[in-house]
C-alpha cells in the first residue's frame, strides 16, 4: 500500500486530508515523526488559517526543514490551501515571514471587488498533468483570501489549474515532484477524491 | 464567478436531527451521519449542524458526531450550538468539522470571535446572527430592548431567538467581521418556520454592510424562495431544512430551480 505522511504541526483541521487519503486507498498517517516522513512514499502538507502562524508552527515543530528535505530529495509532495501558500517564498498576509521556498513567487490578496474569502465551489481549467487527470471543468471547494500570483519567478509553466474569481486565480501549481492546490481536495466530493487518488497513483508510480 | 451554495441545515439534539417550527414542536427527522451522506450524494455544497440541545453534558456527543461525519462525508461542514470557548471550537475542528458557528456566546463575549479567528483562522469562524424586526416608536425610530435604538429595524436575538439584546443586526455584523468572522449565518426569527421565504430586506442590509459571505436562513417553504434569497436578498449562500428533510425537494431540484432563475450553482453529481 502506498504510504502518505500528512504533516501534523498542530493546527486546525488536519484530519480531513488524512481521512480522504485513506478513503482513496492510501496508508495515510498524520505525523510529525521524521523517520515516518522520510520513509513515506509521498508527503502532504495541509494548512488552514494564517500564513505566519502556520509557518511559525512548521518551524517550531521542525517540520519546515523536514518538508524542504523530502521535497528536495524528490518525494512527491502536495500542499493544500494554506499548505500550498507556505510552499512559496512569501505572503502579503504575513509580510517579512519567509515561506518554504519550494515554489518560486509570492502569495497576494484576491483582487478588490470580490468577497474575501472566496468560500464556494468553483470550476477548474486544467493543463494536462497527471495530478489533475479528469478534473478539467470539474468543481472543487475553495476557502481562501489570498492566492499565488504570476511574477517574481512564478510563470505559466508552474500553473497547473486556474479558476475564475474576479479574474483568473491560480488553483493548482507545481514543479517536478512538488505540487499544490489552493482548493481543498479533501472537501471537494468526488472531484477532490479523484485528485487525491491521482496523487497516490503518481506517488506509487514513482516509487 | 460567484457560485451560490445550497446548504441543508440539520438541527441536532441528542445525536438526532430535528427541525423546529419557530423552535418549538420538534419533529424527529433522522440520523445525522446518514442524512449527511445522502445530502453529499445529492450535491449539497456544504452542511450545517446546529446543536439545539447543546449543553455542557452533551458536548462530547457532538464531537463524536463531527468525527463520524468526517469519516464518511467529503464536503465542508459547520457545527454550531453551545460553543463557548476556543477549547470547544478546537475539539470540534480537530474532530473534523471545517467551521464552527457561534451565536449567543459571541454576544455575551465578543472577544471570542477574535480568539477563534486568531487561533484557527477566519475561514472557520462563522458568526450566526438571529435577527427579528422591531417596532418603531412615535417618532418612527425602531426601538429594541429597553428602548435601544435599532437603526436597521432588525434586532439581534440570542438563546434560540428568544432573548432580545438591544443590538442592531447590521452593527453587529460589521463588528463581528471586524473581529475576524469569516462568514455570517443570518436567520430571520420572524420567518423561521413560516415557509414564507427569507427576510430579504434584512439579508440585503447585512450583505451590503460586510465583505464576507452571508448565508440566508429562515423561512424557506418553496424552491423559488432559494433563488430569491440571492436575487432579492444579496445572499452568497442559502440554507434550508424542512423542505429537504421530509423529501419534499431534493438538492438537485433546488439547483435546477436556481439555475432556471439565472444563478450559477455547482451542478449536482
Amino acid at each position: 500500500m502506498t504510504t502518505i505522511a500528512v504533516l501534523d504541526y498542530g493546527i486546525g483541521n488536519l484530519r480531513s486530508a488524512q481521512k480522504a487519503l485513506q478513503h482513496v486507498g492510501a496508508d495515510a498517517d498524520l505525523t510529525d515523526d521524521p523517520g515516518l516522513i522520510e520513509r513515506a512514499d509521498g508527503v502532504v502538507l495541509p494548512g488552514v488559517g494564517n500564513f505566519g502562524a502556520c509557518m511559525r508552527a512548521l518551524v517550531e515543530t521542525g517540520l519546515a526543514d523536514q518538508a524542504r528535505k523530502v521535497a528536495e530529495r524528490g518525494q512527491p509532495f502536495l500542499g493544500i490551501c494554506v499548505g500550498m501558500q507556505l510552499m512559496f517564498e512569501s505572503s502579503a498576509e504575513s509580510p517579512g515571514e519567509p515561506g518554504l521556498g519550494l515554489l518560486p513567487g509570492r502569495i497576494d490578496w484576491l483582487p478588490d471587488g470580490v468577497k474575501r474569502p472566496q468560500m464556494q465551489w468553483n470550476q477548474l481549467s486544467c493543463v494536462d498533468h497527471p495530478l489533475l487527470a479528469g478534473l478539467d471543468g470539474g468543481w472543487v471547494y475553495f476557502v481562501h483570501s489570498l492566492a499565488p500570483v504570476l511574477g517574481d519567478g512564478l510563470t505559466d509553466e508552474h500553473v497547473l489549474a486556474t479558476t475564475d474569481y474576479g479574474g483568473p486565480v491560480v488553483a493548482a501549481a507545481g514543479r517536478d515532484n512538488v505540487m499544490a492546490t489552493q482548493f481543498h481536495p479533501e472537501k471537494s466530493a468526488t472531484g477532490g477524491l479523484r485528485l487525491l487518488a491521482n496523487f497516490v497513483e503518481l506517488t506509487r508510480a514513482g516509487r | 464567478m460567484q457560485v451560490t451554495r445550497v446548504i441543508p441545515c440539520l438541527d441536532v439534539a441528542d445525536g438526532r436531527v430535528v427541525k423546529g417550527v419557530n423552535f418549538v414542536d420538534l419533529r424527529d427527522a433522522g440520523d445525522p451521519v446518514e442524512l449527511a451522506a445522502v445530502y453529499d450524494q445529492q450535491g449539497a455544497d456544504e452542511l450545517v449542524f446546529l446543536d439545539i440541545g447543546a449543553s455542557h453534558e452533551n458536548r462530547d456527543t457532538t464531537v463524536a458526531m463531527a468525527a463520524a461525519v468526517a469519516e464518511q462525508v467529503f464536503i465542508p461542514f459547520t457545527i454550531g450550538g453551545g460553543i463557548r470557548s476556543v477549547d470547544d471550537a478546537r475539539k470540534l475542528l480537530r474532530a473534523g468539522a471545517d467551521k464552527v458557528s457561534i451565536n449567543s456566546a459571541a454576544v455575551a463575549r465578543p472577544e471570542l470571535v477574535g480568539e477563534i479567528a486568531e487561533e484557527f483562522g477566519s475561514q472557520c469562524c462563522v458568526v450566526a446572527i438571529d435577527g427579528r424586526r422591531v417596532e418603531a416608536d412615535g417618532a418612527g425610530r425602531p426601538r429594541g430592548l429597553e428602548g435601544a435604538e435599532i437603526p436597521s429595524g432588525f434586532e439581534v436575538n440570542t438563546h434560540g431567538g428568544r432573548r432580545p439584546t438591544g443590538i442592531d443586526v447590521v452593527d453587529w455584523a460589521r463588528e463581528v467581521v471586524d473581529r475576524g468572522a469569516g462568514e455570517i449565518l443570518l436567520t430571520s426569527m420572524d420567518r423561521d418556520g413560516t415557509r414564507e421565504g427569507f427576510d430579504h430586506p434584512m439579508t440585503r442590509a447585512v450583505s451590503e454592510a460586510v465583505n464576507v459571505p452571508v448565508i440566508a436562513s429562515g423561512g424557506v417553504g418553496s424552491l423559488a424562495h432559494l433563488a430569491d434569497g440571492v436575487l432579492s436578498g444579496g445572499a452568497d449562500a442559502v440554507l434550508a431544512a424542512s423542505i429537504f428533510h421530509f423529501g419534499e425537494s431534493t438538492i438537485a431540484e433546488a439547483k435546477a430551480a436556481m439555475t432556471a432563475a439565472g444563478l450559477t450553482v455547482r451542478p449536482p453529481a
